[in-house]
Protein backbone atom coordinates (compact mmCIF):
# COMPACT_ATOMS: atom_id res chain seq x y z
CA UNK A 1 0.00 0.00 0.00
CA UNK A 2 3.05 1.98 0.54
CA UNK A 3 3.99 2.47 -2.71
CA UNK A 4 0.40 3.10 -3.89
CA UNK A 5 0.08 5.59 -1.52
CA UNK A 6 3.05 7.56 -2.90
CA UNK A 7 1.92 7.31 -6.35
CA UNK A 8 -2.46 7.69 -6.01
CA UNK A 9 -3.56 10.64 -5.02
CA UNK A 10 -7.06 9.94 -3.90
CA UNK A 11 -5.19 7.22 -1.40
CA UNK A 12 -3.00 9.80 0.01
CA UNK A 13 -6.13 11.89 0.68
CA UNK A 14 -7.56 9.11 2.29
CA UNK A 15 -4.78 8.48 4.57
CA UNK A 16 -4.34 11.84 5.45
CA UNK A 17 -8.14 12.63 6.18
CA UNK A 18 -8.23 9.14 8.29
CA UNK A 19 -5.54 10.65 10.47
CA UNK A 20 -7.29 13.88 11.00
CA UNK A 21 -10.21 12.34 12.20
CA UNK A 22 -8.94 9.76 14.02
CA UNK A 23 -7.76 12.78 16.11
CA UNK A 24 -10.91 15.03 16.33
CA UNK A 25 -13.48 12.17 15.97
CA UNK A 26 -11.97 10.48 19.74
CA UNK A 27 -11.11 14.28 20.93
CA UNK A 28 -14.86 15.35 20.46
CA UNK A 29 -16.08 12.04 21.82
CA UNK A 30 -14.69 12.02 25.12
CA UNK A 31 -16.68 14.99 26.15
CA UNK A 32 -19.79 13.64 24.14
CA UNK A 33 -19.26 10.11 26.50
CA UNK A 34 -18.82 11.97 29.77
CA UNK A 35 -22.37 14.63 28.79
CA UNK A 36 -23.57 11.15 28.14
CA UNK A 37 -24.59 12.46 24.36
CA UNK A 38 -23.50 9.61 22.40
CA UNK A 39 -27.10 9.05 20.49
CA UNK A 40 -26.80 12.77 19.55
CA UNK A 41 -23.49 11.83 16.86
CA UNK A 42 -25.85 9.15 15.59
CA UNK A 43 -28.95 11.31 15.23
CA UNK A 44 -26.61 14.14 13.18
CA UNK A 45 -25.08 11.65 11.11
CA UNK A 46 -28.58 10.97 9.82
CA UNK A 47 -29.00 14.49 9.50
CA UNK A 48 -25.74 14.47 7.35
CA UNK A 49 -27.10 11.81 5.07
CA UNK A 50 -30.14 13.54 3.82
CA UNK A 51 -27.82 16.30 3.40
CA UNK A 52 -25.54 14.14 1.08
CA UNK A 53 -28.73 12.69 -0.33
CA UNK A 54 -29.78 16.20 -0.92
CA UNK A 55 -26.70 17.25 -2.91
CA UNK A 56 -26.61 13.91 -4.97
CA UNK A 57 -30.33 14.37 -5.99
CA UNK A 58 -29.23 18.19 -7.52
CA UNK A 59 -26.46 16.91 -9.04
CA UNK A 60 -28.14 14.24 -10.85
CA UNK A 61 -31.83 16.99 -11.68
CA UNK A 62 -29.29 19.20 -12.71
CA UNK A 63 -26.66 17.67 -14.39
CA UNK A 64 -24.37 20.18 -12.45
CA UNK A 65 -22.41 19.78 -9.09
CA UNK A 66 -24.03 23.23 -7.52
CA UNK A 67 -22.71 22.14 -4.33
CA UNK A 68 -20.90 19.05 -3.11
CA UNK A 69 -22.78 16.27 -1.63
CA UNK A 70 -19.85 17.29 1.32
CA UNK A 71 -20.86 20.48 1.30
CA UNK A 72 -24.65 20.15 1.62
CA UNK A 73 -24.09 17.04 4.15
CA UNK A 74 -22.31 19.36 6.34
CA UNK A 75 -25.13 21.96 5.48
CA UNK A 76 -27.76 19.39 6.93
CA UNK A 77 -25.57 18.23 9.81
CA UNK A 78 -25.36 22.13 11.34
CA UNK A 79 -28.73 22.94 10.90
CA UNK A 80 -29.76 19.83 12.64
CA UNK A 81 -27.40 20.49 15.32
CA UNK A 82 -29.30 24.04 16.09
CA UNK A 83 -32.56 22.03 15.73
CA UNK A 84 -31.24 19.18 18.49
CA UNK A 85 -29.98 22.33 20.82
CA UNK A 86 -33.92 24.18 20.02
CA UNK A 87 -35.62 20.63 20.73
CA UNK A 88 -33.70 20.37 23.77
CA UNK A 89 -34.56 24.01 25.07
CA UNK A 90 -38.26 23.09 24.33
CA UNK A 91 -38.32 19.44 26.33
CA UNK A 92 -36.03 20.27 29.00
CA UNK A 93 -37.49 17.56 31.39
CA UNK A 94 -36.90 15.07 28.72
CA UNK A 95 -33.94 16.48 26.59
CA UNK A 96 -33.17 12.78 25.10
CA UNK A 97 -36.66 13.16 22.74
CA UNK A 98 -34.05 15.39 20.68
CA UNK A 99 -32.47 13.09 19.42
CA UNK A 100 -35.05 10.33 18.31
CA UNK A 101 -37.22 13.51 16.70
CA UNK A 102 -33.89 14.68 14.27
CA UNK A 103 -32.74 11.11 13.55
CA UNK A 104 -36.12 9.74 12.45
CA UNK A 105 -36.43 13.03 10.49
CA UNK A 106 -33.05 12.51 9.21
CA UNK A 107 -33.56 9.33 7.76
CA UNK A 108 -37.35 10.66 6.48
CA UNK A 109 -35.49 13.40 4.57
CA UNK A 110 -32.88 10.68 2.84
CA UNK A 111 -35.52 8.57 1.54
CA UNK A 112 -37.98 11.41 0.03
CA UNK A 113 -34.91 12.68 -1.38
CA UNK A 114 -33.87 8.65 -2.68
CA UNK A 115 -37.00 8.44 -3.80
CA UNK A 116 -37.17 11.74 -5.91
CA UNK A 117 -34.08 10.91 -7.30
CA UNK A 118 -35.10 7.11 -8.26
CA UNK A 119 -32.18 5.78 -6.28
CA UNK A 120 -28.63 6.82 -6.70
CA UNK A 121 -25.18 4.92 -7.65
CA UNK A 122 -22.45 3.06 -5.62
CA UNK A 123 -21.91 6.82 -4.33
CA UNK A 124 -24.08 6.87 -1.87
CA UNK A 125 -23.50 3.03 -0.65
CA UNK A 126 -19.67 4.91 -0.26
CA UNK A 127 -21.35 7.72 2.21
CA UNK A 128 -23.18 4.99 4.04
CA UNK A 129 -19.87 2.17 5.21
CA UNK A 130 -17.20 4.83 3.86
CA UNK A 131 -14.12 3.99 0.92
CA UNK A 132 -10.55 4.06 0.83
CA UNK A 133 -11.43 6.48 -2.47
CA UNK A 134 -13.89 8.99 -2.26
CA UNK A 135 -11.70 11.68 -0.65
CA UNK A 136 -11.16 14.28 -3.23
CA UNK A 137 -8.41 16.85 -2.55
CA UNK A 138 -10.81 19.34 -2.21
CA UNK A 139 -12.51 17.58 0.53
CA UNK A 140 -9.00 17.12 2.34
CA UNK A 141 -8.96 21.02 2.35
CA UNK A 142 -11.97 21.19 4.24
CA UNK A 143 -11.29 18.40 6.41
CA UNK A 144 -8.12 20.34 7.34
CA UNK A 145 -10.07 23.66 8.59
CA UNK A 146 -12.66 21.71 9.99
CA UNK A 147 -10.03 20.03 12.30
CA UNK A 148 -7.96 23.30 13.01
CA UNK A 149 -11.18 25.27 14.39
CA UNK A 150 -12.01 22.26 16.41
CA UNK A 151 -8.51 21.76 17.93
CA UNK A 152 -8.61 25.63 18.14
CA UNK A 153 -11.58 25.86 19.73
CA UNK A 154 -11.66 23.01 22.30
CA UNK A 155 -7.81 24.32 23.45
CA UNK A 156 -9.20 27.32 24.28
CA UNK A 157 -12.43 26.88 25.80
CA UNK A 158 -11.05 23.48 27.27
CA UNK A 159 -11.75 24.18 31.07
CA UNK A 160 -15.31 25.68 30.34
CA UNK A 161 -16.47 22.71 28.32
CA UNK A 162 -14.71 20.70 31.19
CA UNK A 163 -16.68 22.15 33.66
CA UNK A 164 -19.90 21.93 31.68
CA UNK A 165 -19.47 18.65 31.15
CA UNK A 166 -18.93 17.64 34.99
CA UNK A 167 -21.46 20.13 36.32
CA UNK A 168 -23.37 22.39 34.85
CA UNK A 169 -25.19 23.89 37.52
CA UNK A 170 -21.57 24.77 39.02
CA UNK A 171 -20.86 26.23 35.55
CA UNK A 172 -23.74 28.64 35.46
CA UNK A 173 -22.61 29.36 38.88
CA UNK A 174 -18.75 30.21 37.66
CA UNK A 175 -20.51 33.15 35.39
CA UNK A 176 -20.08 30.26 32.08
CA UNK A 177 -22.89 31.11 29.23
CA UNK A 178 -23.59 27.25 29.42
CA UNK A 179 -26.39 27.80 26.37
CA UNK A 180 -23.33 29.28 23.87
CA UNK A 181 -20.73 27.04 24.84
CA UNK A 182 -23.18 23.96 24.47
CA UNK A 183 -24.19 25.45 21.25
CA UNK A 184 -20.66 25.56 19.96
CA UNK A 185 -20.20 21.67 21.06
CA UNK A 186 -22.66 20.92 19.42
CA UNK A 187 -21.64 22.38 16.15
CA UNK A 188 -18.23 21.14 16.52
CA UNK A 189 -20.02 17.30 16.53
CA UNK A 190 -21.62 18.42 13.43
CA UNK A 191 -18.93 19.79 11.98
CA UNK A 192 -16.85 16.15 12.90
CA UNK A 193 -19.77 14.63 11.71
CA UNK A 194 -19.41 15.42 8.44
CA UNK A 195 -15.65 15.46 8.22
CA UNK A 196 -15.68 11.83 9.38
CA UNK A 197 -18.49 10.55 6.66
CA UNK A 198 -16.09 9.83 3.77
CA UNK A 199 -13.87 7.25 5.51
CA UNK A 200 -16.32 5.38 8.15
CA UNK A 201 -19.75 5.97 6.25
CA UNK A 202 -23.10 7.50 7.89
CA UNK A 203 -24.05 4.66 9.76
CA UNK A 204 -20.70 3.97 11.40
CA UNK A 205 -19.48 7.83 12.33
CA UNK A 206 -20.87 7.72 15.83
CA UNK A 207 -18.83 5.13 15.96
CA UNK A 208 -15.81 6.24 15.96
CA UNK A 209 -16.34 9.36 18.56
CA UNK A 210 -17.84 6.68 21.24
CA UNK A 211 -16.21 3.25 21.22
CA UNK A 212 -12.22 4.96 21.94
CA UNK A 213 -13.73 6.88 24.42
CA UNK A 214 -15.53 3.92 25.77
CA UNK A 215 -12.12 2.20 25.65
CA UNK A 216 -9.84 4.14 27.22
CA UNK A 217 -12.24 5.54 30.02
CA UNK A 218 -11.61 1.84 31.32
CA UNK A 219 -8.01 2.38 32.16
CA UNK A 220 -7.40 6.56 32.22
CA UNK A 221 -6.61 8.50 34.97
CA UNK A 222 -8.19 11.75 34.93
CA UNK A 223 -9.79 13.01 31.44
CA UNK A 224 -7.07 14.74 29.73
CA UNK A 225 -5.73 10.38 29.96
CA UNK A 226 -9.07 9.78 28.59
CA UNK A 227 -8.76 12.10 25.71
CA UNK A 228 -5.19 11.18 25.29
CA UNK A 229 -5.65 7.37 25.22
CA UNK A 230 -9.20 7.44 22.86
CA UNK A 231 -6.66 9.28 20.44
CA UNK A 232 -4.13 6.69 20.10
CA UNK A 233 -7.20 3.57 19.87
CA UNK A 234 -9.09 5.60 17.42
CA UNK A 235 -5.64 6.73 15.71
CA UNK A 236 -4.59 2.78 15.58
CA UNK A 237 -8.12 1.61 14.70
CA UNK A 238 -8.64 4.04 11.85
CA UNK A 239 -5.01 3.39 9.97
CA UNK A 240 -5.27 -0.35 10.42
CA UNK A 241 -9.06 -0.24 9.55
CA UNK A 242 -8.02 1.51 6.09
CA UNK A 243 -4.76 -0.55 5.06
CA UNK A 244 -6.92 -3.73 5.79
CA UNK A 245 -10.14 -2.13 3.95
CA UNK A 246 -7.77 -1.54 1.07
CA UNK A 247 -6.41 -5.00 0.97
CA UNK A 248 -9.83 -7.09 1.69
CA UNK A 249 -11.46 -4.49 -0.89
CA UNK A 250 -14.23 -3.46 1.56
CA UNK A 251 -15.33 -0.48 2.88
CA UNK A 252 -13.23 0.92 5.96
CA UNK A 253 -15.91 1.62 7.98
CA UNK A 254 -16.38 -1.78 8.68
CA UNK A 255 -13.12 -2.89 9.11
CA UNK A 256 -12.62 0.56 11.96
CA UNK A 257 -15.39 -0.11 13.78
CA UNK A 258 -14.47 -3.87 14.05
CA UNK A 259 -11.22 -3.08 15.03
CA UNK A 260 -12.46 -0.53 17.61
CA UNK A 261 -14.63 -3.20 19.09
CA UNK A 262 -11.90 -5.85 19.33
CA UNK A 263 -9.51 -2.84 21.31
CA UNK A 264 -12.20 -2.20 23.11
CA UNK A 265 -12.64 -6.24 23.94
CA UNK A 266 -9.26 -6.21 24.51
CA UNK A 267 -8.84 -3.35 27.13
CA UNK A 268 -11.78 -4.71 29.15
CA UNK A 269 -10.29 -8.56 29.37
CA UNK A 270 -7.02 -7.02 30.31
CA UNK A 271 -7.82 -4.61 32.42
CA UNK A 272 -10.36 -7.33 34.17
CA UNK A 273 -7.04 -9.94 34.28
CA UNK A 274 -4.40 -7.19 35.72
CA UNK A 275 -7.58 -6.86 38.41
CA UNK A 276 -7.09 -10.75 39.51
CA UNK A 277 -3.68 -11.09 39.40
CA UNK A 278 -3.34 -7.85 41.71
CA UNK A 279 -6.14 -9.10 43.98
CA UNK A 280 -4.31 -12.49 44.43
CA UNK A 281 -0.60 -10.87 45.03
CA UNK A 282 -2.64 -8.86 47.44
CA UNK A 283 -4.18 -11.95 49.08
CA UNK A 284 -1.02 -13.82 49.16
CA UNK A 285 0.57 -10.82 51.22
CA UNK A 286 -1.33 -10.49 53.96
CA UNK A 287 -2.17 -14.08 54.11
CA UNK B 1 -17.65 47.34 63.01
CA UNK B 2 -17.55 43.95 60.44
CA UNK B 3 -18.35 45.28 57.42
CA UNK B 4 -21.39 43.70 54.94
CA UNK B 5 -20.44 41.31 52.24
CA UNK B 6 -23.99 40.39 51.71
CA UNK B 7 -27.71 42.28 51.78
CA UNK B 8 -30.65 41.62 51.02
CA UNK B 9 -33.35 44.06 50.96
CA UNK B 10 -37.31 43.21 50.72
CA UNK B 11 -36.44 40.48 48.90
CA UNK B 12 -39.24 38.71 47.11
CA UNK B 13 -39.20 35.86 44.55
CA UNK B 14 -41.76 34.15 42.55
CA UNK B 15 -41.90 30.54 40.63
CA UNK B 16 -44.44 31.00 38.60
CA UNK B 17 -47.74 31.85 40.53
CA UNK B 18 -45.89 30.12 43.77
CA UNK B 19 -44.29 32.60 45.93
CA UNK B 20 -40.98 30.87 47.35
CA UNK B 21 -39.47 34.17 49.15
CA UNK B 22 -41.49 36.81 51.04
CA UNK B 23 -39.61 40.52 51.70
CA UNK B 24 -36.80 38.70 53.26
CA UNK B 25 -34.47 41.06 54.83
CA UNK B 26 -31.21 39.06 55.23
CA UNK B 27 -27.35 40.24 56.31
CA UNK B 28 -24.15 38.26 55.97
CA UNK B 29 -21.06 40.61 57.99
CA UNK B 30 -17.57 39.39 57.25
CA UNK B 31 -16.43 36.39 59.46
CA UNK B 32 -19.61 35.25 60.29
CA UNK B 33 -20.61 31.29 59.99
CA UNK B 34 -23.89 31.55 59.63
CA UNK B 35 -26.71 28.42 59.61
CA UNK B 36 -29.63 28.29 57.69
CA UNK B 37 -32.16 26.42 58.04
CA UNK B 38 -35.99 26.21 57.81
CA UNK B 39 -38.73 23.71 56.26
CA UNK B 40 -38.65 21.82 53.11
CA UNK B 41 -40.02 24.17 50.14
CA UNK B 42 -39.27 26.97 52.58
CA UNK B 43 -37.09 29.18 50.17
CA UNK B 44 -33.96 27.93 51.51
CA UNK B 45 -32.41 27.13 48.27
CA UNK B 46 -34.14 29.54 46.46
CA UNK B 47 -32.17 32.04 48.60
CA UNK B 48 -29.18 30.98 47.51
CA UNK B 49 -29.75 30.80 43.69
CA UNK B 50 -30.73 34.41 44.29
CA UNK B 51 -26.78 35.11 46.01
CA UNK B 52 -25.54 33.46 43.42
CA UNK B 53 -27.33 35.35 40.82
CA UNK B 54 -28.94 31.80 39.38
CA UNK B 55 -32.19 33.49 39.71
CA UNK B 56 -33.52 37.35 39.81
CA UNK B 57 -35.43 38.43 42.62
CA UNK B 58 -38.88 39.38 41.79
CA UNK B 59 -39.18 42.45 44.21
CA UNK B 60 -36.37 44.04 46.59
CA UNK B 61 -32.34 43.96 46.14
CA UNK B 62 -29.54 42.31 46.69
CA UNK B 63 -26.09 43.90 47.30
CA UNK B 64 -22.78 41.44 47.18
CA UNK B 65 -19.78 43.13 48.36
CA UNK B 66 -21.02 46.90 48.32
CA UNK B 67 -22.21 46.27 44.96
CA UNK B 68 -25.77 45.94 43.34
CA UNK B 69 -26.23 42.16 42.07
CA UNK B 70 -26.35 42.70 38.54
CA UNK B 71 -23.43 44.91 38.45
CA UNK B 72 -21.55 41.75 40.72
CA UNK B 73 -18.68 40.67 38.18
CA UNK B 74 -16.19 39.01 41.07
CA UNK B 75 -17.47 35.42 40.85
CA UNK B 76 -14.72 34.16 42.33
CA UNK B 77 -15.62 35.92 45.84
CA UNK B 78 -18.27 33.32 46.04
CA UNK B 79 -17.81 29.83 46.70
CA UNK B 80 -20.36 27.17 46.14
CA UNK B 81 -20.82 23.84 47.30
CA UNK B 82 -24.19 21.93 45.79
CA UNK B 83 -26.09 19.64 47.58
CA UNK B 84 -25.75 18.01 44.18
CA UNK B 85 -21.52 17.85 44.31
CA UNK B 86 -21.86 14.66 45.79
CA UNK B 87 -24.31 13.11 43.32
CA UNK B 88 -22.14 13.82 40.47
CA UNK B 89 -21.70 10.76 38.13
CA UNK B 90 -19.04 8.39 40.04
CA UNK B 91 -18.03 6.85 36.65
CA UNK B 92 -16.86 10.54 35.31
CA UNK B 93 -13.28 9.94 34.53
CA UNK B 94 -12.13 13.01 36.34
CA UNK B 95 -8.64 13.08 38.78
CA UNK B 96 -8.79 15.33 41.99
CA UNK B 97 -6.20 17.54 40.75
CA UNK B 98 -8.82 18.20 37.58
CA UNK B 99 -12.06 18.81 39.69
CA UNK B 100 -9.77 21.58 41.50
CA UNK B 101 -8.95 23.16 39.00
CA UNK B 102 -12.32 23.96 37.65
CA UNK B 103 -12.82 25.93 40.83
CA UNK B 104 -10.65 28.46 39.01
CA UNK B 105 -13.04 28.71 35.64
CA UNK B 106 -14.55 32.15 36.57
CA UNK B 107 -11.00 33.74 37.84
CA UNK B 108 -9.33 33.14 34.47
CA UNK B 109 -11.88 33.72 32.37
CA UNK B 110 -12.60 32.87 28.90
CA UNK B 111 -9.37 31.59 27.08
CA UNK B 112 -7.30 32.19 29.75
CA UNK B 113 -4.74 28.83 30.74
CA UNK B 114 -3.49 27.73 33.75
CA UNK B 115 -0.16 28.92 34.64
CA UNK B 116 2.38 27.89 37.97
CA UNK B 117 0.93 29.72 39.86
CA UNK B 118 -2.57 28.59 39.54
CA UNK B 119 -1.33 24.92 39.96
CA UNK B 120 0.60 26.11 43.10
CA UNK B 121 -2.62 27.60 44.53
CA UNK B 122 -4.60 23.89 43.38
CA UNK B 123 -1.95 21.99 44.89
CA UNK B 124 -2.59 24.82 48.23
CA UNK B 125 -6.10 24.03 48.04
CA UNK B 126 -6.22 20.32 48.24
CA UNK B 127 -3.88 20.40 51.12
CA UNK B 128 -6.32 22.93 52.94
CA UNK B 129 -8.65 19.73 52.97
CA UNK B 130 -5.91 17.35 53.74
CA UNK B 131 -6.21 15.76 50.65
CA UNK B 132 -3.23 16.08 49.19
CA UNK B 133 -1.87 12.55 48.81
CA UNK B 134 -4.99 11.88 46.42
CA UNK B 135 -4.48 14.67 43.40
CA UNK B 136 -3.78 11.73 40.85
CA UNK B 137 -6.65 9.89 42.12
CA UNK B 138 -10.03 9.74 39.93
CA UNK B 139 -12.69 11.44 42.44
CA UNK B 140 -15.39 8.36 41.83
CA UNK B 141 -12.68 6.07 43.48
CA UNK B 142 -12.82 8.13 46.90
CA UNK B 143 -15.51 7.73 49.63
CA UNK B 144 -18.26 10.18 49.79
CA UNK B 145 -16.49 12.34 52.95
CA UNK B 146 -13.55 12.89 50.48
CA UNK B 147 -15.20 13.82 48.02
CA UNK B 148 -17.33 16.61 50.00
CA UNK B 149 -13.33 17.66 51.04
CA UNK B 150 -12.73 17.82 47.41
CA UNK B 151 -15.60 19.90 45.93
CA UNK B 152 -14.76 22.11 49.42
CA UNK B 153 -11.20 22.54 47.89
CA UNK B 154 -12.54 23.51 44.54
CA UNK B 155 -14.79 26.45 46.39
CA UNK B 156 -11.49 27.38 48.01
CA UNK B 157 -8.84 27.46 44.95
CA UNK B 158 -10.79 31.06 44.02
CA UNK B 159 -9.65 32.72 47.22
CA UNK B 160 -13.92 33.28 48.15
CA UNK B 161 -14.63 35.47 50.75
CA UNK B 162 -17.86 33.79 51.17
CA UNK B 163 -18.45 29.79 51.07
CA UNK B 164 -21.51 28.87 50.48
CA UNK B 165 -22.71 25.48 51.29
CA UNK B 166 -26.27 23.89 50.29
CA UNK B 167 -26.80 20.62 52.26
CA UNK B 168 -23.15 19.79 52.23
CA UNK B 169 -23.57 16.82 54.86
CA UNK B 170 -26.36 14.62 53.29
CA UNK B 171 -24.80 11.14 52.97
CA UNK B 172 -21.41 11.39 54.64
CA UNK B 173 -21.04 9.36 57.59
CA UNK B 174 -21.07 11.02 61.35
CA UNK B 175 -17.52 10.55 61.60
CA UNK B 176 -16.60 12.70 58.81
CA UNK B 177 -19.62 15.13 59.89
CA UNK B 178 -17.34 15.95 62.78
CA UNK B 179 -14.36 16.24 60.56
CA UNK B 180 -16.17 18.41 58.40
CA UNK B 181 -17.47 20.91 60.65
CA UNK B 182 -13.82 20.82 61.58
CA UNK B 183 -12.54 22.06 58.47
CA UNK B 184 -15.25 24.97 58.29
CA UNK B 185 -14.17 26.09 61.84
CA UNK B 186 -10.80 26.17 60.48
CA UNK B 187 -11.74 27.84 57.26
CA UNK B 188 -13.75 30.33 59.56
CA UNK B 189 -10.91 31.34 61.51
CA UNK B 190 -9.11 32.40 58.41
CA UNK B 191 -11.87 35.27 57.51
CA UNK B 192 -13.93 33.11 55.21
CA UNK B 193 -17.21 33.64 55.90
CA UNK B 194 -19.69 30.64 55.86
CA UNK B 195 -23.55 30.26 54.89
CA UNK B 196 -24.50 26.63 55.12
CA UNK B 197 -27.83 25.26 54.37
CA UNK B 198 -29.19 22.41 56.73
CA UNK B 199 -31.82 20.45 58.01
CA UNK B 200 -30.38 19.22 61.26
CA UNK B 201 -30.71 22.24 63.72
CA UNK B 202 -29.46 20.56 66.54
CA UNK B 203 -25.97 20.61 64.61
CA UNK B 204 -26.29 24.00 63.46
CA UNK B 205 -27.09 25.53 66.90
CA UNK B 206 -23.95 23.80 67.83
CA UNK B 207 -21.28 25.11 65.31
CA UNK B 208 -22.74 27.93 63.72
CA UNK B 209 -21.91 31.50 64.85
CA UNK B 210 -25.53 32.80 63.94
CA UNK B 211 -29.01 31.00 62.98
CA UNK B 212 -31.61 32.24 60.50
CA UNK B 213 -34.61 30.41 60.06
CA UNK B 214 -36.68 31.07 56.72
CA UNK B 215 -39.69 29.61 55.86
CA UNK B 216 -40.94 32.13 52.89
CA UNK B 217 -39.92 35.03 55.16
CA UNK B 218 -37.01 35.38 57.65
CA UNK B 219 -38.56 33.90 61.12
CA UNK B 220 -35.37 34.32 62.80
CA UNK B 221 -31.54 35.93 62.67
CA UNK B 222 -29.70 35.42 65.76
CA UNK B 223 -27.28 33.61 67.57
CA UNK B 224 -27.64 29.95 68.35
CA UNK B 225 -28.22 30.35 72.38
CA UNK B 226 -31.18 32.59 71.54
CA UNK B 227 -32.79 30.53 68.76
CA UNK B 228 -32.14 27.29 71.63
CA UNK B 229 -34.45 29.39 73.84
CA UNK B 230 -37.53 29.77 71.38
CA UNK B 231 -40.20 27.82 73.04
CA UNK B 232 -41.41 24.79 71.18
CA UNK B 233 -44.53 27.17 69.98
CA UNK B 234 -42.61 29.49 68.48
CA UNK B 235 -40.57 26.77 66.45
CA UNK B 236 -43.70 24.76 65.18
CA UNK B 237 -45.09 28.30 64.20
CA UNK B 238 -42.03 29.27 62.24
CA UNK B 239 -41.61 25.67 60.78
CA UNK B 240 -45.53 25.61 60.14
CA UNK B 241 -45.64 22.41 61.64
CA UNK B 242 -44.91 20.58 65.13
CA UNK B 243 -41.36 20.20 66.00
CA UNK B 244 -39.54 19.39 68.69
CA UNK B 245 -35.71 20.90 69.06
CA UNK B 246 -33.27 17.96 70.13
CA UNK B 247 -29.75 19.74 70.08
CA UNK B 248 -26.20 17.30 69.80
CA UNK B 249 -22.69 17.32 69.50
CA UNK B 250 -21.41 15.47 66.62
Amino acid sequence: MLMNLLEYEFLRNTFFTGIIIGIIAPLLGAFIVVRRLSLIADALSHVTLAGIAFGLLLEKKTGAMLITPFYSGLGFSIIGSVIVERLRRVYTAFQELAIPIILSGGVGLSVIFISIANGFNTDLYNYLFGSVSAVSRQDLYSIIIIAVIVCVVIFFLYKELFLLSFDEEQAVVTGIHAKRIHFIFIVLTALVIAASIRIVGVLLVSALMTLPVAASIRIAKGFKQTIIYAIIYGETAVILGLVSGYYLEIPPGGTIVMLLILLLIATIVTKKVIAKINSRKHRLKTG
Amino acid sequence: MKKTIVEMENVSFHYGERQALSKVNFIINEGDFIGLVGPNGGGKTTLIKLLLGMEKPTTGEIQLFGQPIRKFKEKNKLGYVSQKANSFNSGFPATVEEVVTMGLTSKLGYFRRLTRQDKLHIYEAVEKVGMTEYLSENIGELSGGQQQRIFIARALVSDPKLLILDEPTVGVDAENVEKFFDLLHELNQQNISLLLVTHDIGTMTHHASKVACLNKTLHFHGNPNEFQTLSQDQLSDFYGHPLNLVTHEH
